[in-house]
C-alpha cells in the first residue's frame, strides 16, 4: 500500500510537525472529490487524476477531504 | 475520523466495488461516525441490506451483516429486531431497492414503528443494473429506460415514510457529511422507526447521462440545491423553488413495536407466576 | 408418575402449530391464507405465552424474510401458507437455501393453479416444493397423512432444518390441515429435539461456510460477537461474495450434496403388506388415507396389494421405490393432482408399462372405492 506521507503544521515553539496527511494512493480512483472540495488547495492530481499533495502547509486539518473520500484513501493525522 | 471507524470496516475486503466518485463510500463513513459517537456495541449491531449498489455496503461492514434479496431488507430486519430487540438493527437500502420493489415493506415497517435505523442511499437511479430510472428519479431526467426523459413523478420519500408512521425522518447529503452523521445519530437515539434519506451521487450512470458533470460537481451542486429545514422557514416560497430540504424533518414519539410485544409477553409471565403461586 | 397421556380431538393445523412450539419454535411470521390460517391464529395466541414472538407481515414474501431474520439470531422460526403464498415465498426460500438458514415452511395445499379452490384439497404443489425456487438446490419436503403424523413430521421438519441448516417444507393439504382426529400427543419430554451446530471456535477463527467434514457448517447467532456476513451471492467459506470459479464450484458442490450422506435418516416412509404384494399402491398426504383403506378392501377381495406411504417426498426415496416396485404386476400412484410423483416413480421403475396413475383434480378427495376400482380394472387385464 503506497502511502504518500507528509507532515506539516508545526508547533511554533517546538517546531515539531503536528499534522500529517496520509494518502493510500493504491485505493484512489481519481474521482477528484478531494482536490475539488479542499478549501485550501492542499492537493493536486497526477496524470491519472489521482490525488497528490501539493501544499501540505496550507492544510487546516478540517478533514473535508477525509470525510468526502469515497474510497477511504485520506487520513489527516494529529 | 477514518482511523477510528476502521474498526467497523472489513478492511481486508477493500477497495470496494463502487465506481470512482460514487457517493456510497461517503455515506457509509458518515454512518460509521454516528455509530462511533453513539458508542454502540459493535457485537450487538446488525446491518441488513437489499440488492443494489448501496446494498453492497454490508459486505464491507464489520458487524453481523445480512445481504438479502431485492427490496426485502426491511422484512428480514423486522425478523431480526423482533426476535432479538436488544440488537441495534440498521437497514441500508437504495432508492430502487427501498421504494420500488421494497416500497410495501417500507410503509409497513414505518406503520409498525419498529425500532430500525433505515438509511436510504438516494442516487436517483438503479446503478447496479446500469442506469434505469427509479421511483426517485426526477421527472424529465434521462435514464436507460427513460431515454426520452422520465415521464413519472418521483416520491418525496421522506414525506411518504413520515405519513406511513415513521417517528424520525431526516434528509442529508454527501456534501453535508457532518450533518448526515448527526441525522444517523438522531435515528439511533429514536426508539422507533427512523428513516434517513442520504442524497448521494452516481456520476457514472446518472450524472454522465444527464450531463451533471463530474462527481465533485454533482456533490457541490447538492450544496447549492439543499436548504436546511430550519433556514427554509425564513425563506419565501419562490426562494425554495427547485431546492430540497435537509436536516431533521420530523420527530415524534409513539409506542415501539418490540416494546409493545414484550409487554404482552410480560403480562403472560406475570399471569404464569400468579398461577404457580 | 408417568403422566397418563390424554387423547384429544385436534385439528391438523393446530397440531402443526403445537408441535412447532413443542419442538422449540419461538418465532412465527406469516400472512393469512386459506386453508393455513389456523396455524397463524394458534401461534398468535400461544407464542407470547411461552415468550415467543408472532408477527403478521404485509405479505408472504415478508413473512418468509422475517423468519429468516429471526433464525439468524438463533431462534427456531416457522411460517405457514398455501399455494399462492408458497409461490410468493420462493425467492426467499432460495435465499435460505443458499445462505443455509434453518427454517420451516408449511404449505397447506389447496386447489391450484392460481386462486383455484381455496377450501378444497389438492396435492399440486409437489413439484413446486422441489423446483419452486430458481437454480439447482437441495430440498427436504415431508408430507403427513394424519393429525398425529402432522405433529410428528412438524417436529421432524424443525429438527431437519436445524440439523442440515436449511429450509424444510412441510406439505399438508386442506383435508389434513382442517380435519380433526382423536390423537394422543407424545409428551414433550419424549421428543427428540435437535439444535443447530454452533461454532466452537472463537470469532476470529470462525468460517460460516467451512465444511468440517459433515457438509454442514456451524452457524453462529447474530449478536454473539461472530460478526459474520450472510449473502445470497456466491460466497466463499468466510461468507464473502466470491466470483472465482473454483470457489463457487466447491461451495455449490458442497451445497448440492449436503444431504446425500443422510438420505436414509431423512427418508421417512411406511409400508403396509408389501412383503407378498403383487400390486403396489404408492401415495402420500391426505390421499394416503384412502389408499390405506383401499388396501384392506383389495386384500379382502383376494388381491395381493401392498401400499407404500411416502412421508418424505424430497429427496425422493429412489432406492425404496425401486426395490418395492420390482417384479410387481402393476404399480399405482394415487395423488390429488394431474400426475407429479408418478414422474419420479417412473424414473425408478423398470417396467414402465405397469405404472398407473390414480388422479383427481376437481377438489374432491380420491375415495378408497375409486382406488379399488382402478386397481381391479388393471388386475382384470393383467
Amino acid at each position: 500500500m503506497k502511502i504518500l506521507n507528509e507532515t506539516f503544521g508545526g508547533d511554533i515553539l517546538t517546531g515539531e510537525k503536528t499534522k500529517k496527511i496520509e494518502i493510500n494512493n493504491k485505493w484512489c480512483k481519481g474521482c477528484g472529490i478531494c482536490y475539488n472540495l479542499c478549501p485550501k488547495g492542499v492537493y493536486d492530481k497526477d496524470e491519472f487524476g489521482k490525488v497528490v499533495i501539493k501544499n501540505s502547509e496550507a492544510c487546516t486539518g478540517c478533514r473535508i477531504c477525509e470525510d468526502h473520500c469515497p474510497d477511504y484513501c485520506i487520513k489527516i493525522g494529529g | 475520523m477514518l482511523k477510528d471507524v476502521e474498526q467497523y470496516i472489513r478492511m481486508n475486503r477493500l477497495p470496494h466495488i463502487w465506481c470512482p466518485g460514487c457517493g456510497n463510500g461517503i455515506v457509509m463513513k458518515a454512518i460509521l461516525e454516528a455509530i462511533l459517537d453513539s458508542r454502540l456495541d459493535p457485537l450487538k449491531t446488525v446491518f441488513v441490506s437489499g440488492i443494489g449498489c448501496s446494498s453492497r455496503a454490508t459486505g464491507y461492514l464489520n458487524f453481523d451483516t445480512l445481504h438479502t434479496t431485492h427490496g426485502r431488507a426491511l422484512a428480514f430486519a423486522t425478523g431480526i429486531k423482533l426476535a432479538k430487540p436488544e440488537l441495534n438493527v440498521f437497514v441500508v437500502t437504495g432508492d430502487g431497492d427501498g421504494t420500488a420493489i421494497g416500497g410495501n415493506h417500507l410503509i409497513h415497517a414505518a406503520r409498525r414503528n419498529i425500532d430500525l435505523n433505515v438509511i436510504l442511499f438516494n442516487n436517483n437511479i438503479y446503478g447496479m443494473t446500469g442506469g434505469q430510472y427509479s421511483p426517485l428519479t426526477p421527472q424529465g431526467k434521462s435514464a436507460t429506460t427513460a431515454p426520452y426523459g422520465n415521464i413519472e413523478r418521483p416520491f418525496d420519500i421522506c414525506e411518504l415514510t413520515k405519513s406511513a408512521g415513521a417517528t424520525y425522518v431526516g434528509r442529508g447529503t454527501v456534501y453535508h457529511t457532518k450533518q448526515l452523521t448527526e441525522l444517523v445519530k438522531g435515528a439511533i437515539q429514536n426508539k422507533g422507526f427512523s428513516f434517513v434519506e442520504a442524497v448521494t451521487v452516481c456520476p457514472v450512470s446518472y450524472g454522465r447521462r444527464n450531463k451533471l458533470g463530474s462527481a465533485p460537481q454533482m456533490i457541490t451542486a447538492l450544496k447549492d440545491n439543499a436548504v436546511n429545514v430550519k433556514a427554509a422557514q425564513k425563506l419565501e416560497a419562490d426562494q425554495l423553488a427547485g431546492k430540497f430540504l435537509i436536516g431533521e424533518l420530523y420527530k415524534e414519539t409513539a409506542p415501539e413495536y418490540t416494546q409493545s410485544y414484550d409487554a404482552l409477553i410480560a403480562r403472560f409471565r406475570k399471569e404464569g407466576d400468579a398461577h404457580e403461586q | 408418575m408417568i403422566k397418563q397421556k390424554k387423547a384429544r380431538l385436534l385439528q391438523g393445523n393446530n397440531a402443526c402449530a403445537m408441535a412447532a412450539i413443542d419442538a422449540g419454535v419461538r418465532f412465527f411470521a406469516g400472512y393469512p391464507i386459506t386453508p393455513s390460517t389456523e396455524i397463524a391464529e394458534y401461534m398468535a395466541e400461544n407464542l407470547p405465552r411461552v415468550g415467543g414472538k408472532f408477527i403478521q407481515m404485509e405479505d408472504e414474501i415478508a413473512g418468509m424474510a422475517a423468519i429468516l431474520g429471526a433464525s439468524l439470531t438463533g431462534v427456531k422460526a416457522i411460517t405457514a401458507t398455501s399455494g399462492p403464498g408458497f409461490s410468493l415465498k420462493q425467492e426467499n426460500i432460495g435465499f435460505a437455501t443458499m445462505a443455509e438458514i434453518p427454517c420451516v415452511i408449511v404449505n397447506v395445499q389447496r386447489m391450484g393453479p392460481s386462486t383455484g379452490g381455496p377450501t378444497s384439497p389438492a396435492q399440486g404443489d409437489v413439484m413446486q416444493a422441489r423446483w419452486g425456487t430458481h437454480g439447482d438446490h437441495p430440498v427436504i419436503t415431508l408430507s403427513p397423512a394424519s393429525v398425529l403424523e402432522t405433529y410428528e413430521l412438524t417436529v421432524k421438519a424443525i429438527n431437519f432444518a436445524e440439523k442440515f441448516r436449511m429450509p424444510v417444507i412441510l406439505l399438508l393439504d386442506e383435508v389434513v390441515g382442517h380435519m380433526r382426529e382423536k390423537v394422543i400427543i407424545p409428551d414433550v419430554s419424549e421428543l427428540e429435539i435437535i439444535e443447530r451446530k454452533r461454532p466452537v471456535v472463537p470469532p476470529d477463527e470462525y468460517k460460516p461456510y467451512l465444511d468440517d467434514g459433515t457438509g454442514i457448517p456451524a452457524m453462529a447467532d447474530f449478536g454473539t460477537g461472530y460478526r459474520w456476513h450472510v449473502t445470497g451471492l456466491n460466497h466463499d467459506e468466510n461468507g464473502a461474495p466470491a466470483g472465482k470459479a473454483e470457489v463457487v464450484q466447491s461451495q455449490l458442490t458442497r451445497l448440492f450434496n449436503k444431504l446425500r450422506p443422510y438420505y436414509d435418516e431423512i427418508s421417512l416412509f411406511k409400508t403396509y403388506k408389501t412383503e407378498d404384494a403383487q400390486y403396489l399402491l404408492i401415495s402420500f398426504g391426505g390421499t394416503a388415507r384412502s389408499a390405506a383403506e383401499a388396501l384392506q378392501t383389495l386384500r379382502k377381495q383376494g388381491i395381493k396389494a401392498g401400499f407404500l406411504q411416502l412421508q418424505t417426498i424430497w429427496p425422493f426415496p429412489e432406492g425404496t421405490v425401486a426395490n418395492l416396485c420390482k417384479n410387481k404386476k402393476a404399480v399405482f400412484v394415487a395423488e390429488m393432482n394431474d400426475g407429479q410423483i408418478i414422474g419420479e416413480v417412473k424414473k425408478n421403475i423398470e417396467n414402465k408399462e405397469s405404472l398407473f396413475g390414480i388422479n383427481k383434480i376437481n377438489g374432491e378427495l380420491i375415495t378408497p372405492q375409486e382406488i379399488v376400482q382402478r386397481v381391479k380394472e388393471v388386475v382384470g387385464v393383467c
